[in-house]
């Protein structure tokens, strides 16, 4: 083993909390944390500087695979979020076939295990072919192989009341939740952009927050009712930061992710009519984007998770109205949250550590991310340059989608090492070759399979 | 001019100089030789991914008057009807040298995309673009309002106190739009009036007051009234309950135009629903200007086809 | 930059006076006359001929003005010129003796232009050019056929054509 996944000896790096410290990784697990630690034919990472983090876990990724492979497949993607310094995403179930069955959710895990950039987590669909008509067979998917916890029609809502009070009854069945994708369908037909005054000039079609807000509102009485867990995808607007705030008061078992570029970004950008900017939910009023860190920071909003939503150029490369909805943000999802947050004063890194990584993991039932850098934990992590600047563009992007909001704007900080289950899928800045990638996650698969029995137990 | 995409970049001096320019094409159009050579060897494409035979024809016109090579691409039967996108067709236009391209589409923010891609080069002309903006047909309204007011000491003069009152589907019409924005840099004030479905959600930005009773705004005594036109699938999304209920609350019927002043403008951009929105008594009663828009739109279609094509120091 | 005055107020009303008698003289009368002014300064001088004609001969001085601009050569190269209005006296073009009056001839091109702008408006008997100065320079085959002065110049030079009802002052100079 020591061949293919090399002793790492991380020197110099700065924990979440502060306090610096260097990271013995051996075998898979961090051997040792503490300073002035030597390990004879280790790796040596310079991590002076760099601030380490638990390796990132995204709950809503789109890979794309099966299905529309010319948008992203499953290595691509992983490479993105390796790059993001991402060691876990949770594949999104509008695929095609659509993961609503046993088999489509454990070819997408199988094909993580394979590439070896990062653990592939697939959440199911919680009706058949996201047609909001029945229910998939989310049972089938949480016991096989792929242990799926997380059920989303994501794109889609589960608008049907009745339908989302069974999903979130039956999914308590295998501890598992449901993900909304919160749009009440017939207030947002056509819709283009948020809902205001900039879609009456730009004579775009609008998607009121009221469409969101209204669906969190039912879903989260309809969790209380039946005693379920509920989380709300990309929650966009103040209105809703409202309503889960209330609801959390209660005692409601919500959780709520914001996406990155709604934290950053607002609908102003949409005057150029770029469709770079078309993203669901809509980029919203910079009141909205306050109100999303305010929640970020209080709790309320308790991760934040990048909806990277790839696409090929031709999905953009045409009018608005035409153009596809979606943004990348594996690989500047860090960046921007520094941006939007961090350097504001509203989050530190332990809160970054926590929205990034361990809330995502808790909420999706992934083990080994509840104590990053204890020593004998599964060496899941990244190092990251706080302090560099650069001008965003397509160079630093690894996965197949160029839709990038960010294009040419400086954005701080650098994604430097990225370590997944104790070998490198980052170094200096770059992504290790897929060969010796995969050829570590060969190695490292005892061990995942370990950490899986450990995780039933 | 570079591009015409909105009437919102215009200010006032622009503004009434193509209204100007325009007043020296309509001249052309009473000679017995109604052409000018100006536009000799330029390549215009008209590119029409949206049925309209009027702005359609009203732009050939506009560029054949000006001796200008003309060409027109519809959606229908070519092969923009069948998924090439917009930037293939941009390129295709570019490679047969246009200097110019007249873009209808039904997305909003079309002809803004085309102008800012760099796929093509030319200049590009908003001829309506979803349910954002129609410029030319803003500015053949102004034009239409000017002559009626000044006659031919019309040019250089604005639209100053002028009272403008545009009744109707506000929220999905580009032609509000662009004759808000333009009425206001020309001076003229705007009242529109709707019902609450189709007005914006949110107009505070607007140079405009906003109102939902039309006889209240006929009493306010309007200098101009127009009225647009109502899209017959707005009655099957709920929009309003029948064309009955809008026609007697948002309808100009021959009551109402009894009581507007005798040199009141009647405007419709056309293609009017008689006795729908307008009847036929105000349609073709000596306050209508619907024919002088219709012949206006070719003369402001050669102002800004010249003013886009000529020169080489774009301002 | 320096400028000298070659023409007086004095000197351009004798100038157009000259004029007016040679265009009667040639026209064998006052009928059948129109005087076209090319657009800036020739309007005014179109309009100042147009009423020593009327003091000759009554009735005889029918003045219009005509926009080049649509009809020149050089549109692409230049930045863009705002036109200005055409206005054909009442009884046409067509059969009448039309005589176009410019301030200053030079290349021949904006006469060109003016020569097929008024194709558009009918079809004269007879066309004719008063400039008020011709400064040589010729590029195409044009010539006066009524000249205010002649003024040799060099290329380098402007002529500067200002009258009082367009910019104040009356005098002609040339810089250079």
């Amino acid at each position: 083993m020591s061949e293919t996944n090399p002793t790492l000896l991380v020197v110099g790096a700065v924990l979440p909390n502060g306090s610096r410290t260097d990271i013995l990784v051996e075998g898979g697990r961090i051997l040792r944390t503490g300073t002035g630690l030597t390990a004879a034919g280790a790796t040596v990472i310079d991590a002076d500087g760099l601030t380490a983090l638990p390796g990132l876990v995204d709950l809503h990724t789109h890979l794309r695979e099966p299905g529309f492979e010319q948008s992203e497949t499953v290595l691509t993607g992983s490479r993105a979020a390796a790059l993001g310094g991402f060691t876990a995403v949770h594949a999104m179930a509008n695929t095609s076939p659509v993961a609503d069955t046993a088999g489509v959710v454990e070819q997408v895990a199988s094909l993580g295990v394979r590439h070896g950039y990062a653990t592939v987590r697939p959440i199911g669909a919680v009706t058949v072919g996201l047609e909001g008509q029945r229910l998939s067979e989310i049972g089938a998917m949480a016991q096989s192989r792929a242990k799926v916890s997380v059920f989303s029609d994501d794109g889609k809502c589960v608008h049907d009341a009745l339908l989302m009070r069974r999903a979130l009854e039956y999914v308590k069945t295998f501890d598992g939740v449901i993900a909304q994708h919160a749009q009440e369908p017939r207030l947002t037909e056509g819709a283009q952009m948020n809902e205001g005054a900039l879609s009456g000039e730009l004579g775009l079609a609008g998607w009121p927050a009221v469409a969101e807000e209204s669906i969190i509102a039912r879903d989260v009485l309809l969790a209380e009712h039946v005693g379920a867990r509920l989380h709300i995808c990309h929650v966009s607007t103040a209105g809703s930061v409202d309503v889960i705030r209330w609801a959390k008061a209660r005692g409601i078992q919500v959780t709520a992710e914001a996406t990155p570029h709604h934290l950053l970004l607002t609908e102003d950008l949409v005057r150029s009519y770029d469709s770079r900017y078309k993203v669901n939910p809509p980029l919203r009023r910079s009141e909205d984007v306050l109100a999303l860190r305010e929640g970020l920071a209080d709790g309320t909003i308790d991760i934040v998770a990048t909806d990277h939503a790839p696409h090929p150029v031709e999905a953009k490369e045409c009018a608005w109205a035409e153009a596809a909805f979606g943004m990348v943000g594996l690989e500047s999802a860090l960046s921007v949250v520094q941006a939007a947050v961090v350097d504001s004063g509203q989050l530190g890194w332990a809160d970054v550590a926590r929205v990034l990584s361990a809330a995502p993991a808790a909420i999706g039932r992934l083990s080994g991310y509840a104590a990053p850098f204890a020593e004998g934990t599964i060496a899941n992590f990244t190092l990251y340059d706080p302090a560099v600047r650069r001008s965003f563009g397509l160079e630093h992007l690894a996965g197949k989608g160029v839709n990038t909001p960010y294009l040419d704007l400086e954005l701080p900080g650098r994604v430097v090492a990225t370590i997944h289950d104790g070998y490198a899928t980052v170094l200096d800045g770059a992504l290790v070759d897929s060969s010796v990638v995969a050829a570590s996650a060969v190695a490292a698969s005892a061990l995942v399979a370990t950490r899986a029995a450990v995780a039933r137990g | 001019m570079r591009h015409l995409l909105s009437t919102r970049d215009l200010d006032r001096a622009t503004a009434v100089g193509i209204l100007d320019v325009a007043e020296d094409m309509a001249d052309v159009a009473h000679r017995e030789i109604k052409k000018l050579p100006t536009l000799r060897g330029k390549t215009v494409i008209n590119l029409f991914f949206e049925d309209s035979t009027r702005t359609r024809t009203s732009f050939e016109l506009a560029a054949k008057r000006l001796s200008a090579d003309l060409i027109t691409f519809s959606a229908k039967g070519s092969s923009v009807s069948k998924g090439e996108s917009l930037k293939d067709t941009a390129q295709t236009l570019a490679a047969m040298g246009a200097d110019a391209v007249v873009i209808r589409h039904s997305a909003s923010g079309a002809a803004q995309t085309l102008a800012r891609s760099g796929w093509i080069d030319a200049a590009v002309l908003n001829a309506g673009d979803g349910t954002h903006e129609h410029p030319t047909q803003a500015l053949l309204d102004a034009f239409t309002m000017r002559r009626r007011l000044h006659g031919s000491a019309s040019r250089g003069k604005d639209l100053d106190g002028l009272r403008v009152t545009i009744v109707g589907d506000i929220l999905h019409s580009r032609v509000a739009r662009s004759n808000v924005w333009l009425l206001q840099a020309l001076g003229a004030t705007v009242n529109l009036i709707a019902p609450a479905t189709l007005l914006p959600v949110d107009t505070s930005g607007w140079p405009a007051t906003i109102g939902f009773d039309l006889d209240t705004a006929i009493d306010d005594d309007p200098d101009v009234i127009m009225m647009l036109r109502i899209q017959s699938e707005r009655m099957n999304a709920a929009f309003f309950p029948n064309a009955r209920e809008y026609s007697r609350q948002w309808g100009l019927d021959d009551e109402r135009l009894a009581r507007l002043r005798p040199d009141t403008m009647v405007m419709h951009p056309g293609p009017m629903n008689r006795g729908l929105e307008i009847s036929a008594n105000a349609a073709d009663s000596a306050r209508s200007t619907v024919l002088e828009q219709v012949a206006n739109g070719v003369s402001i279609r050669m102002a800004v086809l010249y003013l886009l094509l000529s020169g080489s120091v774009k301002p | 930059m320096t400028a000298r005055t070659v023409l007086q107020p004095a000197d351009i009303s004798r100038a157009l006076t000259r004029i007016s008698h040679e265009i009667l003289e040639s026209n064998r009368g006052g009928s059948d006359l129109v005087i076209l002014g090319i657009p800036t300064r020739g309007i005014e001088l179109a309009r100042r001929i147009g009423a020593i004609l009327d003091e000759i001969e009554p009735g005889s001085g029918s003045v219009g003005f005509l926009d080049v601009t649509m009809y020149r050569d050089d549109l692409a190269g230049q930045p863009t010129r705002a036109p200005s209005p055409t206005q054909i006296p009442s009884g046409g073009v067509n059969g009448k003796t039309v005589v176009l009056v410019d301030d200053v001839l030079y290349s021949g091109r904006t006469i060109r232009a003016a020569l097929d702008a008024l194709g558009d408006y009918g079809r004269p008997r007879a066309v004719r050019l008063a400039v008020l100065v011709d400064r040589g320079h010729r590029q195409l085959p044009i010539r006066a056929d009524f000249v205010g002065k002649n003024l040799p110049t060099s290329s380098e030079e402007r002529i500067r054509v200002r009258l009082r009802d367009t910019d104040g002052v009356e005098e002609v100079t040339i810089e250079s």
